[in-house]
């Protein structure tokens, strides 16, 4: 057994946290219980990450942990301590201008209350990271990850065909 | 993912509870580290790894442990590796790490396959192929597969470590042979003969749902290309993972004629259980949803295999 | 007067502020020294509740209050009854919290407040009730049951409501009519499941004695006069305001959820905000519910197809209470006979109570079950007969030149059933292109050559929407030019910022984006009721129009004094009000706003501008005339329809099923949609999107099932399937334009319409892909494995 300075076996309930978010560096003290998705919500009042089951299945809360889309509702803060989050107040431009995929969104329609389109746009985000040109099929897959119970996806799947087709341009065309 | 039939019973309790009970908390670097945790507090420590399926439980408090180790920091726990015989998977590896390794991909397009059916892209990102297979859930794709190839486990504790194989590994509902103390450390996928054909098909409701019936099965040809050797397995089928010897019997020897594919599929309908009903599907609809997924799984793997040499 | 933006896709101005994650939903509100709510549930669907133990959650560290039935005081009263109704007999609603007894899983129970949601959770745990366990009315049928056990002990039957209505006479047609047939229909229970769940935020300001509450509701107005009365508060100091509300679909159009009384009082009790914020868990056992009913319908028709008489008889599940009266059962009797010509009609229904959770409406409100029961009805007559079944509906319809239609029912408003415009073989005629109907045969047949079984299925519909009583709206221009539109209804994603400001900018000659539309703040507007049956831009539509042209009048007249010149010469465009023929004698609509507000100071980059313009000096007299009315462009106005209008559609697809597996996949999907004139096309179609969704999750996925304990067996994501990206298939839409002649847009509702036939023409796509197999569907939701037993069922 190997020797260590710190008392490993100290299990603890409250923990100290260095988490990135949007590139913002935040420090707290956290119940070691807190869901990563109430941490952003309320501690650091990212309140665009929505919670909609809190069981894994919904989406609202998907957001990227170190570049993966990821479900926050299934995490722990405590776990995020070093880790680098990106979540949607971290999409748009520095200028705040909208990045081509809300572009597109609001272009298509593909959003009606709004609930869950910022874990859509997260997911949609990794997607085209991923697959820069998905088809119709692959698209519908990759979204099923994330539930929209007011558009139909019809309109969401035509903004990630837009959204893809810009982010594939060498240039962003803006109009 | 949670497993439906236990929520089933849960919801017993009318809870209206999503926020996860009181626990401690570790997180250690090194492996040992977390050996002397378990040894310590036995039963009342929960090992947490991708924690996709491990989380919701605790959201809904239908696990409740006193402390929790948190293995995701053991680094010497993230690896996957080529064995001779088989692809070793440490504990924190993740399923989309694999499912995006061109060398499994290569290597082992079957597991590729069965992960490609987990859950959802957030899902796999996060959660790991040695996690799934410590859940044990009847209805996920890893412990079938593993069932399946006939592979086997490695399981660590202060005291030492043993091999599992995993049909004695899965021993009923979200139960396995671990004991307390104990840690799932590494799963091994055996590797698949290049001349076998292979096919992994489940019938799901939704896109990411966890299967009603899975099923998956390896043929090997013989050099007259009759079937030398069947490996069927089933998800969804029984409290847990199911290795069919019975439907395999049937094959071995055989051209895989009509008439044997149909045998076979009504030799499926045996192995699902009596007690296989839930909301979605009663026993009866599941033999048939076996046996049709057994039909389609040995066609398939059947024309993917490789023709021998001097096969007539 | 042009108008520009009425009717243009315009894009949506709510969008930047959502897609940037920067909405504001209950629950990212977060309050200085803020408490968190959570409440216990009953474990059990009927109970004597025999003894309840708070003690030890009280003394949980960081609880500060515990509430059970007892400590409600006045409170303890039941909830007022929604839309009462002379044959709601039998009308019961619900406690805040259970005192005595519990008659469904998740009613109220308990109350806890704690520092954080986490705590108040704990504490959750550690309440003791002792229960008494009843036996449960867990289905209709129990609940029918001779002598079967009750919900209330005082009401015997468990018979709330018992409702006949008679349309010509269908004795003497059935007695002599060529063809009769007697079916069973049912349908069973779906939820709106709304992606956001209900919340309330409460704030008690003692030094103002002022109460705010946010809820994610879509009638706020109902819900503030309720609070005040209840809290004994003067109107003016209650507010309640519904802040971006992530979908409603019908189930947050309610009063009082218990929340809504419990998380006020307390904020009162504890002088600091409360917050509750309805879980997936508790959404599933405490949210309001639809859709079961059991359908006994006799129809007779002659050798043409033509529908000669339907005597229609059903039972109605309310759950444990009857929050929103009867109203559900009444749309279905009126939606039921739709687009045809049906002179001949007997509805009957009993509202049922159960042990469930109580019904209320969920898009669509009653009118899938109508829409299902009557669709089932022309395909049979079709395949009785030997007829192509959009032959049977053609030859039914209502014709274009017999409108107003009278059906002879009264509607869930007390109103007629009167159809207001339609031409229903315009849209059938669309659909048909859409779906390319005449080829299907051709297909289908090549498709069975291979083993698969490819099927088409219609559905029509005719829906009440735009009903009243009566919805207003205040248009205000300010000093910069911009404008300012609040009404009463809520949004819940129907993009009324969007659609109301077209509204208004046709009228006053500005952008849409110039104008700042607030719903749901009871502070913003004082008057109205709610968002639900498809009546926002209907009713609310209208009161906006009328109000922008009251506003628009007065800054002719405002600067046809400033110009000297007569008002039918002022026109309003480009954010100019200017003299017709002469564009140099022009005002902003910002510099008019400010003349008509004879203030001694003005500010600001228009009014300096004002200032050095050679206008008209100040009449003498009043600087206010009496003829103005108010200072500023401002008016108010109201809306009342004389009765509702009428939307119609026809949908349908192509599928395929799998006969082995019982699985059925959307292949084509096609929606053509009458809402009379569409305001904003690219909206309307949205909405029809996602009504279909549903109504493909409703007809083949989403189903709650109640175990004989009356437990939900399926309450989670996991389990109750709303449909992904991945089950529904791309949709086509096209529209038929009927204006409507009751309202001065010419529109009709359009919110509730993509849900509603549904059902029906997936019952027929069925049965059209298994008629091999002489499959017919009479109930809904289906799911694989009841379509593998119906099949199994038809070949033995």
């Amino acid at each position: 057994m190997q020797e260590r300075d710190d008392d490993f076996s100290l299990c603890v309930e409250e923990c100290e946290i260095a988490v990135t978010v949007n590139g913002n560096r935040y420090e707290r003290s956290v119940p070691v219980r807190l869901l990563l998705s109430d941490f952003l919500r309320h501690e650091l009042h990212l309140t665009g990450t929505h919670v909609g089951c809190e069981h894994g299945v919904c989406g609202c809360c998907t957001v990227l942990f170190n570049g993966e889309a990821t479900r926050s509702c299934l995490m722990f803060a405590v776990q995020a301590d070093g880790m680098a989050i990106t979540t949607i107040e971290g999409m748009a431009g520095v200028n705040s201008e909208l990045h081509p995929i809300q572009q597109a969104f609001r272009e298509k329609h593909g959003l009606q209350c709004g609930f869950c389109t910022p874990g859509i746009i997260m997911t949609v985000h990794a997607m085209l990271h991923e697959h820069p040109d998905p088809t119709e099929d692959e698209i519908r897959h990759e979204l099923s990850g994330n539930i929209c119970r007011c558009t139909g996806y019809q309109n969401i799947v035509e903004a990630v065909k837009l959204a893809a087709e810009r982010l594939r341009a060498p240039q962003m065309e803006v109009e | 993912m949670i497993p439906s039939l236990l929520l089933e019973e849960t919801y017993l309790e009318g809870s209206a509870i999503m926020k996860p009970p009181r626990f401690h908390y570790c997180s250690p670097r090194i492996l040992d580290e977390a050996l002397t945790l378990l040894d310590q507090y036995g039963e009342d420590i929960k090992v947490l790894a991708g924690g996709q399926s491990f989380v919701p439980l605790l959201n809904m408090r239908l696990a409740a442990p006193a402390y929790i180790v948190d293995i995701n920091h053991i680094s010497e726990l993230h690896y996957f590796e080529t064995e001779d015989g088989y692809l070793a998977i440490g504990a924190i590896a993740r399923q989309r790490q694999i499912e995006r390794s061109l060398l499994v991909q290569e290597k082992h397009p079957l597991l590729i396959e069965a992960i490609k059916h987990i859950g959802h892209m957030q899902i796999r990102n996060r959660g790991t192929v040695v996690g799934s297979i410590a859940h044990a859930d009847p209805a996920a794709e890893l412990p079938a597969l593993l069932t399946c190839l006939n592979g086997e486990v490695l399981a660590q504790s202060m005291h030492g470590e043993r091999v599992i194989k995993a049909e004695e590994f899965f021993t009923g509902y979200l139960t396995t042979s671990l004991e307390a103390g104990e840690m799932l450390t590494e799963v091994r996928f055996p590797w698949i003969s290049p001349q076998a054909g292979w096919s992994f098909i489940e019938f799901a409701r939704r896109s990411g749902d966890y299967a009603l019936v899975g099923a998956m099965a390896v043929l090997t040809p013989a050099l007259d290309d009759t079937c030398m050797s069947a490996n069927i397995a089933y998800l969804g089928v029984a409290g847990s993972p199911m290795r069919a010897h019975g439907v395999e019997k049937i094959l071995v020897g055989t051209k895989l004629d009509a008439q044997t594919l149909e045998d076979a599929a009504g030799a499926a309908r045996d192995i699902v259980s009596d007690d296989m009903q839930d909301v979605h599907a009663t026993v009866e609809y599941r033999r048939e949803l076996a046996s049709e997924m057994t039909r389609r799984v040995l066609k398939q793997a059947w024309e993917r295999r490789e023709r021998q040499e001097g096969a007539q | 007067m042009a108008t520009r933006y009425f009717g243009a896709p315009v894009q949506r101005l709510e969008d930047p502020r959502l897609l940037r994650g920067k909405g504001n939903y209950v629950d990212d509100i977060d309050l200085p020294e803020m408490l968190h709510a959570a409440v216990l549930r009953s474990t059990h669907a009927r109970a004597r509740i025999v003894h309840i133990d708070a003690g030890a959650a009280q003394a949980l560290p960081g609880v500060r209050l515990v509430l059970t039935a007892n400590d409600l005081g006045e409170l303890l009263e039941p909830s007022p009854l929604l839309v009462p109704h002379a044959a709601l007999t039998q009308p019961r609603t619900q406690l805040p919290l259970a005192r005595d007894e519990v008659r469904y899983v998740g009613e109220a129970v308990a109350f806890v407040v704690a520092d954080n949601r986490y705590i108040a959770e704990d504490a959750l745990d550690l309440i003791d009730v002792e229960y008494e366990p009843m036996p449960v009315v867990h289905s209709l049928a129990v609940a029918a049951e001779q002598g079967g056990p009750l919900v209330h002990a005082d009401v015997p039957g468990n018979a709330a409501a018992q409702l006949a209505q008679t349309v010509g006479d269908p004795d003497s047609v059935f007695a002599s009519a060529p063809h009769v047939i007697h079916e069973t229909i049912l349908m069973d229970r779906g939820a709106a499941m709304p992606m956001e769940c209900r919340g309330v935020l409460a704030r008690w300001d003692a030094h103002e004695s002022m109460l705010t509450c946010w809820i994610s509701t879509q009638g706020p107005l109902p819900i503030r006069n309720g609070l005040a009365a209840i809290f004994h508060l003067p109107e003016h100091k209650v507010r309640v305001i519904a802040p971006d509300v992530g979908g409603g679909f019908g189930t947050k159009i309610m009063m009082f959820y218990p929340e809504e009384i419990l998380t006020p009082l307390a904020a009162i009790q504890l002088g600091r905000p409360v917050k509750w914020i309805e879980d997936r868990r508790e959404h599933f056992i405490s949210a309001n519910q639809e859709r079961s009913q059991l359908h006994e319908v006799e129809y007779a028709f002659d050798d043409a197809g033509i529908l000669l008489a339907v005597r229609d008889t059903f039972l109605h599940d309310t759950g444990a209470y009857t929050p929103y009266g009867i109203i559900i059962p009444i749309i279905t009797a009126c939606t039921l006979p739709g687009p045809y010509r049906l002179r001949h009609y007997a509805s009957e229904f009993t509202v049922l109570y159960t042990n469930k959770v109580p019904v209320s409406p969920y898009r669509g409100a009653g009118r899938p079950h109508a829409v299902f029961v009557m669709e089932r009805i022309m395909d049979r007559i079709a395949q009785e007969l030997k007829l192509d079944r959009l032959e049977v509906r053609s030859r039914n319809f209502i014709q274009p030149d017999e409108f107003p239609w009278d059906v002879g029912l009264n509607y869930q408003d007390g109103g007629p059933t009167k159809y207001d415009s339609g031409n229903y073989q315009a849209g059938l005629d669309k659909l048909k292109a859409l779906l390319d109907y005449d080829n299907f045969p051709v297909l289908q047949a090549e498709a069975r050559k291979q083993g698969r079984y490819l099927g088409i299925g219609v559905g029509c519909y005719v829906e009440g929407t735009g009903i009243g009583p009566y919805e207003g709206a205040m248009v205000r221009v300010e000093s910069d030019g911009r404008v300012f539109a609040a009404t009463g209804v809520t949004t819940q994603g129907q993009a009324h910022a969007t659609t109301f400001a077209q509204i208004v900018a046709d009228q006053l000659g500005v952008r849409p984006e110039d104008v700042l539309v607030t719903t749901g703040d009871t502070q913003a507007f004082n008057w109205g009721v709610g968002t639900y049956a498809s009546r926002a831009a209907t009713i609310a539509g209208s009161a906006m129009h009328l109000a922008a042209v009251k506003v628009r009048e007065k800054a002719r007249q405002v600067a046809a004094d400033l110009f000297e010149a007569s008002p039918d010469d002022i026109e309003l465009a480009d954010g100019k009000v200017f003299v017709r023929d002469a564009p140099h004698r022009a005002l902003t609509l910002g510099q008019v706003a400010i003349s008509a507000n004879p203030l001694r100071y003005a500010y600001g980059e228009n009014a300096r501008k004002l200032m050095t313009m050679k206008l008209a000096g100040t009449r003498p007299g009043p600087a206010l005339p009496e003829e103005r009315g108010s200072p500023g462009l401002e008016a108010s106005a109201f809306y009342s329809p004389p009765h509702g209008s009428f939307a119609s559609g026809v949908h349908g697809a192509i599928i395929e099923v799998d006969p082995t597996t019982g699985n059925v996949t959307f292949m084509k999907y096609a929606a053509v949609h009458d809402c009379g004139r569409v305001i904003n096309p690219v909206i309307v179609e949205g909405q029809v999107h996602g009504g279909v969704a549903q109504g493909i999750g409703g007809a083949f996925f989403e189903r709650l099932v109640y175990d004989e304990e009356g437990q939900i067996i399926n309450a989670s994501f996991m389990d109750y399937l709303l449909p992904t990206a991945a089950e529904v298939p791309p949709l086509l839409v096209d529209h038929v334009e009927t204006p409507s002649p009751l309202n001065p847009l010419g529109v009709k509702g359009a919110g509730e319409a993509g849900v509603i036939p549904v059902p029906a023409l997936f019952a027929s796509a069925i049965d059209d892909a298994l008629s091999p197999f002489g499959i017919r569907i009479r109930e809904m939701p289906l799911h694989p494995c009841r379509l593998y037993e119906l099949l199994h069922e038809a070949q033995q």
